[in-house]
This record gives C-alpha cells, sequence and structure tokens, in this order.
C-alpha cells in the first residue's frame, strides 16, 4: 500500500476502491468474531473452499465479518444485495446455501429466523433489526474487520480529511459539544467539554486514551466494536487528538479479548502504511500514533486514575481527584480519555453535523446506546436504539420477550455498579437521567434480563461478591464496606439472615457510597439498594422463612 | 483483588532463562511502563513467572524486586506458580450466573478434584474463574486455552474435558 500524500490521494484511493468493488457480486457475510465459539470460522473455510470448488470467483465473494447483533442465532450470515439472513449454519449447510440460495434463490426453510412459529427470510422483516438505529454499529457486521480498503469504501477517514482540510480545533470542540455527545463507558459526561478542559490545559505533551476495559460482566459492546470496526475507533480518536492537541495516543483492551487485539493491531497496521497514523498526516502538520496496552486482569481498571497507573506499569490502583486526568493524567500530562463507543460516534457527528446528531434521542441524551442484551431473553445480542427507547421496545419487541412460560421479572442495567429495573417500570424512556432516577445506571449498556426464577437476593449477593473480589484494597471504605456486606448477603441468602440485617445493609450502603475514593466502591451498593427498593419482601421472605424453618425443626425435639 | 502468593515450587528446577533473556533484550531501556508487557510476554512463554525470570527483570531493568512482585500479584492474569498445560476460564458473568454457571464450576471441581484457582496434580489443567468474557449470548460460556465453547450443559462440559 502506497502512503497517501494528501486528501486528494485519499478520495482517489476511495475511487479506485470503488471501481474494483463490483456492484454485481453476491457477497456472503459471515460474523468470525462472537460467532467463533459457535463454529463460524469452519462455516467460512467451507464457503470458501465451495465457490472455489465450483469455479465461483467471480460471482460469489465470502466477506469476514464483526458481530451482526442477532448472536442467538450464531453462527449467522447475510446474504447481499437479496438481503438474506441465515442463522445456526453449520459446514454441512454450505454446499446447499450455495447451490440453492446463492445460484437458484431459493430460500433454505430451516435456516431462517423464526417468530411465532412462521420463518422469516429476509433481514427487512425481522423485528429485531427494525427497531434499531446504527450509528455506531454502521460498519460492523457489514465490512471485514481486517480491510482498512473496506472501510474506506463507506466514508472511511472522511472525518478526519474534513477536519484536517477546513476546521480549527475549537471548531471541531464546539461541533462535538453541540451535538451533546455523552461519554458512553457510563457516567455521561459531555464528550466536548471534557476535550475542551484537555485543550485548555497547559502542556506540550498530551495524552489521548481510548477505554478498551470492557470489564463489567454482561457488557460486551466495546467488544464487538474494537472486534468489527476498529477504524471507527482509531478515526474517533485521531479527530479528538486534533481537537486537544495530542500526539500519541494509547488503547487499553482487556487482556481477555483476544480477537479484538488482534484486530486493532491489523487496524494500526493498515492506517501507518498509508499515513493516516504517522508524521504529518495525509500531508497536514498533524502527527498522532497509537499503541495497545492490553489489561492484565483487574476490573478497577477501568476507572480512569487506576487505568493510568495499570498503563504506567503500576499496580492499577485509583487515585483521588482533583486532580483530574485532564490535568494530570499520564505521567503528569493533561490526558483525555474515553471509552470505546464514544469514540465510534465521533466520525459520525463530524461528517453528518452535530445537528443530525442531536436529531436523534432525548432532551438530555442525544444520539444512540448501544445494549448487549443477555440472560433470559429470547434474541440475546447486540442492540442499538435511540435514546429514548423504552425498555419494553428492547426486551420484547428486539429482545422477543422471555423464553418459554416464564415472565419477566426485572433487567439488570449498568452491571455491579447498575441496578435492577422491574416490570412496573417497562415503558421507561431510556436515557441517562431516566435510569437513574429508577436506582439504575446506563453504564456501559449490559441489560440482563431476569425471569420470574431468578431470586433477586441472590443477584445481590452475586455483584457484591464481584465488587468484593475486584475491590483493590486502598481505601478502608471499599475494602471493608464491600466484604461486610457480603457478608450478611451471604448470610441471607443462606437462611442464616437477621431481621436487623436489611436496616444494616442499607447503612453499610450509604457509607460506602459516600466514602469510597473511586466509582468501584462509591456505587458497589447500587445492586443491594435497587433489589431492596424493588423486591425488600424477597429479603423479608428469606429472613423470616430461617425463622420458621427453626420453628419446625425445633418442634420435634421438644 | 486478594491473591495467595505461594513461593515458587519449582525454584529447585533449573529455568530456561534463555527465552527470558530474549524477551528482555527487545527493551534495551526498559521503563516501568515496559514492565507489565514484559511480564505478559513471561507469562506466555513459561506459562508462569518463574522467579528466576523475575530475578532476571530486575538485574536487567534495575525495576526493584518490591516493584515487580507488587504488579505480579495485583493482577489475575499473572501467576507465580507453574500452571497447568491448559487453562479453563469459567465466565462466571450476570448472564452465565442466571443461565447455569454455578453448576458447571461444580462440574468440573467434580471431575477434575480441583477447587477453582488450582491446577491438576499432573499439570494438565489450570481452573480459573473469569469475571466475564464478554460472550453472554453463548451463557453459560468456558474458554479452554483460546478456543470458546458455549451454551454448556454438565453434560457437554464432561465431554469437553475428557477431549483433551
Amino acid at each position: 500500500m502506497k502512503r497517501l500524500k494528501n486528501i486528494e490521494e485519499l478520495i482517489k484511493f476511495r475511487k479506485s476502491i470503488e471501481t474494483e468493488h463490483s456492484p454485481d457480486m453476491i457477497r456472503i457475510f459471515i460474523c468470525t468474531t462472537g460467532c467463533r465459539a459457535l463454529g463460524a470460522e469452519e462455516v467460512y473455510n467451507a464457503f470458501k473452499s465451495e465457490i472455489k470448488k465450483q469455479s465461483l470467483e467471480n460471482k460469489v465473494e465470502v466477506v469476514d465479518t464483526g458481530c451482526q447483533g442477532l448472536c442467538a442465532r450464531a453462527p449467522v450470515l447475510t446474504i447481499e444485495p437479496m438481503g438474506i439472513f441465515y442463522g445456526r449454519a453449520t459446514e454441512t449447510d454450505v454446499p446447499e446455501i450455495i447451490s440453492q440460495t446463492i445460484l437458484k434463490g431459493e430460500i433454505i426453510e430451516r435456516l431462517c429466523y423464526t417468530e411465532a412459529g412462521k420463518r422469516i427470510p429476509y433481514i427487512k422483516d425481522i423485528p429485531f433489526y427494525g427497531k434499531q438505529k446504527k450509528i455506531v454499529l454502521r460498519n460492523c457486521g457489514n465490512i471485514n474487520p481486517k480491510s482498512i480498503n473496506e472501510y474506506i469504501l463507506r466514508e472511511g477517514y472522511a472525518a478526519i480529511s474534513k477536519v484536517l482540510t477546513g476546521m480549527t480545533p475549537d471548531e471541531v470542540i464546539n461541533e462535538i459539544k453541540n451535538s451533546g455527545l455523552r461519554g458512553r463507558g457510563g457516567a455521561g459526561f459531555p464528550t466536548g467539554n471534557k476535550w475542551e478542559f484537555v485543550r485548555k490545559a497547559d502542556g506540550d505533551i498530551k495524552y489521548i486514551i481510548c477505554n478498551g476495559d470492557e470489564g463489567d460482566p454482561g457488557a460486551f459492546m466495546d467488544r464487538a466494536v474494537l472486534e468489527g470496526d476498529p477504524h471507527s475507533v482509531i478515526e474517533g480518536m485521531l479527530v479528538g487528538a486534533y481537537a486537544i492537541g495530542s500526539r500519541k495516543g494509547i488503547i487499553y483492551v482487556r487482556a481477555e479479548y483476544p480477537i479484538a487485539v488482534e484486530h486493532l493491531k491489523i487496524a494500526i497496521e493498515q492506517a501507518r502504511n498509508l499515513g493516516l497514523l504517522g508524521e504529518n498526516i495525509l500531508g497536514t502538520n498533524f502527527s498522532f500514533d497509537l499503541d495497545i496496552k492490553m489489561g492484565a486482569g483487574a476490573f478497577v481498571c477501568g476507572e480512569e486514575t487506576a487505568l493510568i497507573a495499570s498503563i504506567e506499569g503500576k499496580r492499577g490502583m485509583p487515585r483521588p481527584r482533583p486532580p483530574f486526568p485532564a490535568t494530570s493524567g499520564l505521567w503528569g500530562k493533561p490526558t483525555n480519555i474515553n471509552n470505546v463507543e464514544t469514540f465510534a460516534n465521533v466520525p459520525v457527528v463530524i461528517l453528518r453535523g452535530s445537528e443530525f446528531f442531536k436529531s436523534i434521542g432525548t432532551q438530555t441524551s442525544k444520539g444512540t446506546k448501544i445494549f448487549a442484551l443477555a440472560g433470559n431473553v429470547k434474541n440475546t445480542g447486540l442492540v442499538e436504539v435511540p435514546m429514548g427507547t423504552t425498555l419494553r421496545e428492547i426486551v420484547f419487541d428486539i429482545g422477543g420477550g422471555v423464553p418459554g412460560r416464564k415472565k419477566f421479572k426485572a433487567a439488570q442495567m449498568g452491571g455491579p455498579s447498575g441496578g435492577c429495573v422491574p416490570a412496573q417500570h417497562l415503558d421507561l424512556q431510556i436515557d441517562y437521567e431516566t435510569v437513574k432516577e429508577v436506582g439504575a445506571i446506563m453504564g456501559s449498556g449490559g441489560l440482563i434480563v431476569m425471569d420470574d426464577s431468578t431470586s433477586m437476593v441472590e443477584i445481590a449477593r452475586y455483584f457484591m461478591e464481584f465488587c468484593q473480589d475486584e475491590s483493590c484494597g486502598k481505601c478502608v471504605p471499599c475494602r471493608i464496606g464491600t466484604k461486610r456486606m457480603l457478608d450478611i448477603l451471604t448470610r441471607i441468602t443462606k437462611g442464616e439472615g437477621k431481621k436487623e440485617d436489611i436496616s444494616l445493609l442499607k447503612e453499610l450502603a450509604e457509607v460506602t457510597k459516600m466514602a469510597s475514593l473511586c466509582g468501584l466502591g462509591q456505587t458497589a451498593a447500587n445492586p443491594v439498594l435497587s433489589t431492596i427498593r424493588y423486591y425488600i419482601n424477597e429479603y423479608e421472605e428469606l429472613i423470616d422463612k430461617k425463622h420458621a424453618q427453626a420453628d419446625i425443626q425445633q418442634t420435634p425435639a421438644t | 483483588m486478594h491473591k495467595v502468593v505461594v513461593s515458587d515450587k519449582e525454584s529447585a528446577v533449573s529455568v530456561d532463562l534463555t527465552k527470558c533473556q530474549s524477551i528482555l533484550s527487545k527493551y534495551n531501556q526498559a521503563t516501568p511502563a515496559d514492565l507489565i508487557p514484559i511480564l505478559q510476554q513471561m507469562q506466555d512463554t513459561y506459562g508462569y513467572l518463574p522467579k528466576d525470570a523475575i530475578e532476571e527483570i530486575t538485574t536487567r531493568t534495575l525495576i526493584p524486586l518490591s516493584k515487580i512482585y507488587g504488579v505480579i500479584t495485583f493482577y489475575s492474569q499473572f501467576s507465580l506458580i507453574p500452571r497447568g498445560k491448559h487453562t479453563i476460564k469459567v465466565c462466571t458473568g450476570t448472564a452465565c450466573h442466571i443461565k447455569g454457571a454455578p453448576d458447571i464450576k461444580k462440574k468440573i471441581t467434580e471431575i477434575l478434584h480441583i477447587n477453582e484457582g488450582k491446577t491438576t496434580n499432573d499439570y494438565k489443567f489450570t481452573y480459573e474463574p473469569v469475571a466475564c468474557l464478554g460472550t453472554c449470548f453463548l451463557a453459560p460460556i468456558m474458554m479452554i486455552d483460546k478456543r470458546y465453547y458455549g451454551k454448556l450443559t454438565t453434560e457437554k462440559t464432561e465431554t469437553i474435558l475428557k477431549s483433551y
């Protein structure tokens, strides 16, 4: 690949890819990231060899993509331009797909998505996709993430071109501010304001970090974006770096995500070869390069000051703020940290304008949000919806509801820092504020559906066990508070609870919340508080049952 | 983040330090920021962090031994004791938890006769729970080395383990 010397060369390069990209080609897109666990790579290879065997190379192409969303049907594939969706395909189905569907245009019924006993062969008719709005996931599942050409073809690196040719850093910041984009890592801090702080901070050297330490159990949207469209994150970082005046970026990724690391490495290498990373990007004065840092297994490293400590090669423990990373971050320099999903939004805001972005969402929360839909729900998978979509639409219209004869009980939102949203709030329009009001948080977007067989006290205990285990131990309220709360919750679930346990839990929760150093401790009690708020009867029942059981046991003895 | 530090049982056994040296040779002017990547490569090479290799790191990088041990004991990825040939990571994330991960964990303990965080006597398997593998749609799930096994049942788990 030749280094692109200026923006005209990028445009020319895009045109040349377009010419090569034959519109008559039938393309089979198959997810080989998340679906890999259920044999997607074998299916992909089978397609490759079958196409070769039948000498169809000029007619049919198989593309290995990132996540296509409907993970419940893994391994999934779509066939374009027909718009056919097949799920649960195996190697043995491949010759039939080629001979029947590709060559004759016939649908193979058993591979189709089914809803209420009806087979739905076309993507456009599948309700799971109907209510979604794909901004961040615009390319995910539609391109080969290992090919920079496919990204460039779909307006890739056009946002950074636009910024470099016609926008000052302040104009970029204003555009992001005007768009209303807020941090997708969970806290929802306005991205433009954050960038402005770092831009205004004193210092020649500034860093920009992408937080890909997605540690919340039940969240996999960052993994999907990094695996399925790594260039969109790199481009978002480029725009951010230009805005704040940074020459050096770091992407911090969890060690548990090997495919994400592999795809990022490839993407960075390709961007460097084309001169989209490095010195004098596209012939301008702007220079920027990126490194990947792999986490080593510590949930607390998702907290920004702990993440910085980890990059510096230390134990990943948080420190008090202020000073905020915006003034004193990595190596004491002004540092901007955004989440993967936040960065992936940036190229869209720049290209389509802040007014477009603002037109989606609610009063306080603009744009879309990706949710990782999992647990007791029919269509587990990755879902991107406009802010303000109701929980009911996500769980029932998109998610297909609870399987079997069980009933929806609650949706756990925001992982160990979040809470359980009960059925009475199903019509809640989800945004940063409304979710908080009902006792959960948006968090990174994990959404675990629970049916009526789930014990809420056990869920509270489960999350507390997680927080207690992951507490770094630096500050006392978190270290001891989580331990004591776990002890009490374990006791209750074992049927050894005491009457005063509930009030004691509430008191401990308040103290841990108020006095802990970082977000981990400050939010660790949320699952407890939210389950006490909505399901206090379950706590009481477990506590009372113990007395009842004791009475029965005592009777024969006397 | 409590981790039990166990002394290197195998320290009597000599460790081939050439691999360690070849990793370190890539870091001629190592900074503290290189420590975690160095440890990650060592762990990949040896399967754990042998005492001799750690001492070699301190000699070559001048990072104090106390700092190195501090980092090793903080992150769950690092191990000071030899690990099994294969690592079984059972996801204990929320989705897996409500879809039966506790039963899978019980089954593995039953088959391998070891508890979480331990290695079998024949050093074939190291078994550890992991917070979330980010593949909730396949819950319950485990990973053996770099391979995912989704939608587990206790029977399926047994068959998979026996295939190794």
